[in-house]
């Protein structure tokens, strides 16, 4: 995008490197055996990347959405299953720990989250509270110096490789009685209990985690008692856009391939980009996927600036997922059969981008939330 | 419905829900077919629905078999795929074969006891099907088969395989079609195709080296492959589509099903009116495909098979299975994502339904055809 600074272009460049080299060769090889790249995970810690939106004090890279959503495009044109990954450490780990945690626990766990020499993950959702996940039934129950945890989250990305869980609790009976912990690796009575199996992301760990009667001190809780709402709502707006930004590294990367396609393919004497029919589905694509991007990094240039926006990230995140995965259906579509094989990546990523219209909110609560903020004085008659 | 179809439909269902769905989970995900299913099949009668009785087929009507395979799908997309291609094979070699073909390959169609396959497209003959390359060259007594075939169906598990390769010059009219069963020294199996979906039905290459075929597995003289290739094309393409329905039906069952039980905010998620607005609009995609299905099916059956309406049925069945799947995923959210619950699975298996048969682009090629064809006689 013509505003992208001179610092956001070098991340850019360095990110559509990485990806080509050290995502994209080995992403068909993660998705079939359902294994996560652990390595090039590293390898984004030495490239500074883990900790993209975090105070360079601790390590970070002290940039913006627009940075962030940056590297979403870049490496989910590769690997969208890496990238969530990468997104989930980044974004729902180190970002909220940054903004919230005191400075204690921000020098006890960013420097090592940001190398990349531990990984992160959060845990909000639970088996029976998914769109609902303030009604959450984790509880933490304070005795002395401790809180003693007990619950089951669901669908925590990174869950089988975390260290470090910056995880959601109930401490009442109230809608927002909710509080947030910072939980390592290994504290008794944590532990990870399922690996899920999925249709798409299939190399990006998911897990549930449990936690019986789990004692975690009074020292690793962020914030107050009750603070959590306010701790999702400073962190969602992010969350949507730069989830967002995987859609539409997987759109670009989808209209890319065929485009090359459509040069190659011969059928009845001629190349395929020579059928009106494939013109207007490649047209579309490239409309479709422009809109996506100016949309999205219009917001994040906003966001960057100071006028955020629930609404327009929500929209956001309703708009490219969805139009993502219409994309990727019709890729697959012009590439016929080849494009149903695993011999070439566009199956994958519709099977990846599906995820991205259910995680970090559905369609649903997107609609939920948007109408509610458009016709909040309407509702009121 | 009939009373008949009712209950051939009723008791398929059970044989579905008890042999085939408590596989599919674990099969899907380790690609494995089950010959013990197919067979099973056959025992009730179903891998041989609308071929003459004489040849051990059930004597059945297209409107019936369409119900049939829409049952089959609702458990097993792949399962039906399998049934509906060797129907298409043993349907070719009713029609186009001579009386010793058809009492030589047929039986053991019929019966489910041997799975039959059709290879026509080659890896740069898709769509553009009349462009193959495989050849047979006439030799003493036969023809020496030379090629490859690629994308097809059932292929490593049938034992007969309607093979199409050209016997003459470019062009449809230089093709020929043969019956060729496994085993055939010179016919082996190549690479088996990794997919999205279909995951229990195999694809795999059929590679011919000097693979000999004495004349009388030639069907009808030679340079009218084109002619058995397309003759079944308006059934398949309806099969598909009935394929298409039970895929649909399957996961709008889910979804409703699902909705109804699970509760956020403290209530139904069906309560939701957004929620009620998608199951109705994928309710209406589906009963609006199967009843072009049947109308397509009922042409066929009055022998006056109107091949607009079986390409718009395909075209129709099968954009409506990939919108209702992938919305029941979305009803779903994360659990529909995963292998737990089928919605998954149907979704992907959707996806190649509008590849199939003809794409669905070679599909408004053709209902294009027809339309200009109807409105030049007109004008």
């Amino acid at each position: 995008m013509w505003f992208f600074t001179p610092e956001e272009r070098d991340i850019q460049k360095v990110c559509r490197d990485f990806a080509r080299n050290e995502l994209a060769p080995v992403a068909e090889h993660h998705d079939n055996t359902e294994t996560f790249n652990l390595k090039a995970f590293k390898h984004m810690g030495d490239l500074g990347l883990l900790g993209i939106t975090a105070d360079p004090d601790y390590g970070g890279a002290g940039m913006g959405a627009t940075a962030a959503t940056i590297v979403m495009e870049e490496f989910g044109k590769a690997c969208a299953g890496s990238t969530l990954s990468y997104l989930a450490h980044t974004i729902l780990c180190v970002n909220n720990l940054n903004n919230n945690g005191s400075k204690e626990q921000k020098e006890k766990y960013l420097p090592k989250l940001i190398t990349g020499e531990h990984v992160g993950c959060m845990g909000m959702s639970e088996p029976e509270y998914g769109s609902d996940a303030v009604g959450m039934q984790t509880k933490a129950v304070k005795t002395g110096d401790f809180y003693e945890i007990t619950g089951n989250k669901m669908w925590i990305t990174n869950a089988q490789y975390a260290d470090v869980a910056y995880l959601y609790t109930r401490t009442g009976p109230g809608k927002k009685d909710l509080t947030t912990f910072v939980v390592e690796k290994g504290t008794p009575g944590f532990t990870v209990s399922k690996e899920i199996h999925k249709m798409g992301m299939r190399s990006s760990p998911t897990g549930e985690l449990s936690f019986q009667k789990c004692r975690v001190p009074v020292a690793n809780r962020i914030g107050n008692e009750g603070d959590s709402t306010i701790h999702m709502m400073k962190n969602l707006e992010l969350e949507r856009i730069t989830i967002a930004g995987i859609s539409l590294g997987i759109a670009q990367a989808c209209l890319d391939q065929c485009v090359k396609y459509a040069g190659e393919r011969k059928q009845f004497g001629k190349t395929l980009a020579h059928f009106q029919m494939i013109q207007k589905m490649i047209a579309e694509m490239y409309s479709e996927t422009e809109a996506m991007r100016r949309m999205l990094y219009t917001v994040c240039y906003e966001y960057d600036h100071g006028n955020r926006s629930n609404n327009l990230a929500s929209a956001v995140k309703l708009q490219l997922p969805k139009m993502a995965t219409k994309i990727a259906l019709d890729a697959i579509q012009l590439h016929g059969g080849y494009g149903y094989s695993r011999e070439f990546p566009v199956e994958r990523m519709m099977r990846d981008n599906k995820l991205n219209e259910i995680g970090a909110g559905t369609n649903e609560v997107m609609i939920m939330i948007i109408a509610k903020n458009l016709l909040s004085d309407a509702l009121k008659n | 419905m009939n009373d008949f179809q009712k209950e051939l439909c009723s008791n398929l269902k059970k044989f579905c829900m008890d042999s085939i769905e408590p596989h599919m989970e674990h099969d899907d995900s380790e690609g494995k077919f089950r010959m013990e299913i197919f067979r099973g099949l056959g025992e009730y009668g179903v891998t041989g629905v609308t071929l003459p009785e004489e040849y051990g087929g059930a004597g059945l009507s297209y409107l019936d078999y369409s119900y049939v395979l829409e049952e089959i799908a609702k458990a097993s997309v792949p399962y039906a795929v399998t049934v509906s291609v060797s129907s298409m094979v043993q349907f070719i070699l009713n029609e186009y074969g001579t009386k010793t073909q058809k009492e030589k390959y047929l039986p053991a169609l019929t019966s489910g006891e041997e799975i039959g396959a059709f290879a026509l497209s080659e890896s740069h003959a898709g769509s553009d099907a009349a462009s193959l390359k495989t050849t047979a060259k006439k030799v003493d007594g036969g023809y020496v088969l030379n090629g490859t075939k690629m994308w097809i169906t059932s292929g490593g598990i049938a034992k007969t395989y309607i093979v199409m390769a050209r016997t003459g010059g470019d062009g449809a009219k230089g093709i020929s079609a043969f019956i060729v069963r496994d085993g055939a020294p010179g016919f082996t199996f190549g690479k088996a195709e990794k997919k999205m979906g279909w995951k229990t039905s195999p694809t795999r290459e059929l590679v011919f080296q000097n693979c000999f075929v004495p004349t009388e597995d030639r069907l009808l003289e030679e340079g009218k492959g084109f002619t058995v290739a397309m003759g079944g094309l308006d059934r398949g393409r309806v099969a598909i589509a009935a394929i298409g329905v039970g895929c649909a039906q399957r996961a709008l069952d889910e979804a409703v099903k699902y909705s109804l039980t699970r509760e956020q905010f403290k209530q139904p998620i069906f309560d939701f009116q957004g929620l009620q607005f998608m199951l109705a609009d994928m309710a209406l995609e589906v009963m609006s495909s199967r009843l072009m299905v049947l109308s397509a099916a009922q042409s066929i059956d009055d022998k006056k098979a109107n091949s607009k309406l079986c390409s718009m049925a395909k075209l129709k069945a099968t954009d409506a299975a990939m919108k209702v799947t992938t919305d029941a995923v979305q009803v779903l959210g994360g659990v529909g994502y995963t292998a737990e619950y089928p919605v998954e699975r149907f979704m992907r298996d959707a996806k190649v339904l509008q590849i199939v048969e003809g794409t669905n682009q070679i599909q408004r090629v053709v209902i294009a055809r027809h339309l200009k064809k109807e409105y030049e006689n007109h004008a």
